[in-house]
């Protein structure tokens, strides 16, 4: 497979033009707005918690950019669905990486990290909690409010 | 300067003259559509550069020694040719800076710090790169100066029917445009806003950066006070940069960087700031780039700015009509005839992030972003726009392949 077709996979494309869990929710446990600065994506997410105030009930996100942003936020939200808060709030960032599978330059690596690094600082804000070390400084570069 | 029919330039033989478009990019021969941003760099300037460093480098200026001589020689050499080539009236009004960016900074801080306050007026217009955008807006905060921007019409040309109602608000006292904009290529009319600006009372600050790689620019011609542009645009270095500026604006001037060669005497209470330019060159300057800055300047004149002009025309002219073919492609911009080799468009469905990737893997480079343009994308209603843009180099085939890419790019997220 040639880098043209490795990037553009079917799967990112299904996702950019179908993406899962797009949308808002009402009175979400955990919210926060991102933008990347450099090419005007935007994510959105809400998050819902289960009853046990842990488990990650439901994600949904909103927003537009180009398709690595959209699609990797997309195939998040069916990552994490089912894990526990602290568990997605800590998640190496490989993960999702191996997951959306392709090779990105170090521009486009931020495009693929918009949507985990929104998610993160909601979890975060919601608990309470410090961004990890690794992660410090994210809700500035992702202008997050 | 005597006025003769310029013959067309031969873009394929002058291709002959840029290394680096030797090049395969993913497999493809590289098709660089990014030339607004930064030029690529004939032999003759890269040859320039290395001569200078091994036959006649040295700190300029106050070496009593052969090597220093010859380093002030080719130093003062290149910005005798870079006033020729603005016809600057003197070549005591061409200051060395890193960059356009910096031409501009100095003279909002040396100018406009000073000179502006309550009650005055800094106008800038809706289509100015960030770099004569920012320093102005941070300057008239700074002062209290009111701060406006010249709309723009549809067309992306500047609306001057809101010049009367501007000149209401308060003493204009600078008016700051590009001569070229360079994320639509509008070609503004600096002449009409030097006028007006005098009219006013004020300065008149041209970005130049879009308009001297690409055609004939002439400071006294346009009427305007300050002029800025960069070499790495021209075919010239990094790092270097020029600011054209009447003299007595200047010498009236304080100095924006502090430091040596630019004092006249340095006594433990004060210091006396050294003539025109030397006040605004502190420390050592970028020497060798500025040769290459010189070198780049003989080469545009040898190929002839009117035939760059004319070629640049002809392929912009091209590329609109190739590209309207491309189905939901939206063009953005004025029409060819007031337009430089600049195409900003988008592809309905395609974030230009993506428009961008895909044309990268078919070898060809162009440009997605905001362009250090952010209040333009707000007035397009758009947070990014592709852009390719053209000069001396190009050739029709790429803007070809470039129209290829985009039908696959739309086939791609079809």
């Amino acid at each position: 497979m040639n880098e043209f077709d490795q990037m553009y996979r079917e799967v990112i494309l299904d996702h950019y033009r179908n993406p899962r869990g797009h949308g808002a929710m009402d009175d979400p446990d955990a919210e926060a707005e991102g933008m990347n600065p450099l090419c005007g994506d935007e994510v959105t997410i809400f998050v819902s918690l289960a009853e046990d105030g842990e488990t990650i009930d439901d994600v949904k996100f909103s927003g537009r950019g180009c398709a690595i942003s959209q699609a990797a936020t997309s195939m998040l939200t069916e990552m994490v669905k089912g894990r526990s808060a602290i568990d997605v709030a800590t998640l190496p960032k490989e993960e999702l990486l191996e997951e959306i599978g392709i090779p990105l330059t170090p521009i486009r690596l931020k495009c693929a990290l918009l949507g985990l690094g929104v998610l993160k600082v909601a979890l975060h804000r919601a608990k309470g909690t410090p961004l990890p070390e690794e992660w410090a400084g994210l809700d500035d570069e992702f202008q997050v409010r | 300067m005597a006025v003769h029919a310029q013959p067309k330039l031969d873009a394929r033989k002058l291709r002959g003259d840029f290394p680096i478009l030797e090049q395969q990019i993913h497999g493809k021969p590289l098709a660089y559509l990014d030339s607004a941003v930064s030029a690529q760099k004939p032999r003759q300037v890269l040859d320039a550069l290395r001569d200078f460093y091994e036959t006649s480098y040295g700190n300029v200026h106050r070496g009593v020694y052969t090597l220093s001589e010859r380093a002030t020689e080719g130093y003062e050499g290149a910005r005798q040719k870079i006033a020729t080539f603005v016809n600057a009236p003197s070549p005591r009004e061409i200051v060395f800076t890193r960059n356009a960016t910096e031409s501009i900074n100095l003279v909002a801080y040396a100018w406009g710090l000073p000179t502006l306050g309550a009650g005055d007026l800094v106008v800038v217009t809706e289509l100015e790169h960030h770099s004569n955008f920012v320093p102005w807006q941070y300057i008239a905060k700074r002062t209290g100066a009111g701060f406006r921007t010249i709309r723009l019409t549809d067309a992306g040309e500047l609306d001057l029917d809101c010049l009367e109602e501007i000149a209401t608000e308060g003493q204009v006292k600078v008016v700051a445009a590009n001569y070229v904009s360079n994320a639509l290529g509008t070609v503004n009319p600096v002449e009409r806003l030097s006028a007006w600006a005098h009219e006013q009372g004020a300065i008149m600050v041209v970005d130049a950066a879009q308009a001297a790689p690409h055609r004939r620019v002439d400071v006294q011609a346009l009427g305007c006070d300050f002029l800025a542009f960069s070499a790495h645009k021209m075919c010239g270095p990094t790092s270097v940069g020029a600011l054209w500026g009447r003299h007595e604006l200047l010498a009236k001037m304080e100095p924006f960087n502090l430091g040596g060669h630019m004092i006249r005497s340095v006594g433990l209470e004060d210091t006396t700031w050294g003539d025109v330019p030397a006040k605004f060159e502190a420390g050592t300057q970028p020497i060798a780039e500025a040769v290459g800055f010189g070198a780049a300047v003989d080469y545009l004149e040898e190929v002839g700015l009117e035939a760059i002009e004319q070629h640049e025309h002809e392929l912009v002219a091209y590329a609109l009509e190739r590209m309207a073919e491309v189905p939901g492609i939206t063009q953005y911009g004025p029409l060819p005839e007031n337009r430089a080799g600049i195409v900003s468009f988008n592809l309905d469905g395609v974030h230009p992030h993506d428009v961008s990737q895909i044309l990268d893997y078919e070898g060809v480079a162009i440009r997605a972003g905001h362009h250090c343009c952010q209040p333009l994308m707000k007035r397009l209603g758009v947070a990014a726009t592709n852009r390719a843009s053209f000069y001396l180099y190009t050739i029709p085939e790429e803007i070809d392949r470039l129209v290829d890419g985009l039908h696959k790019a739309r086939k791609v997220f079809g």
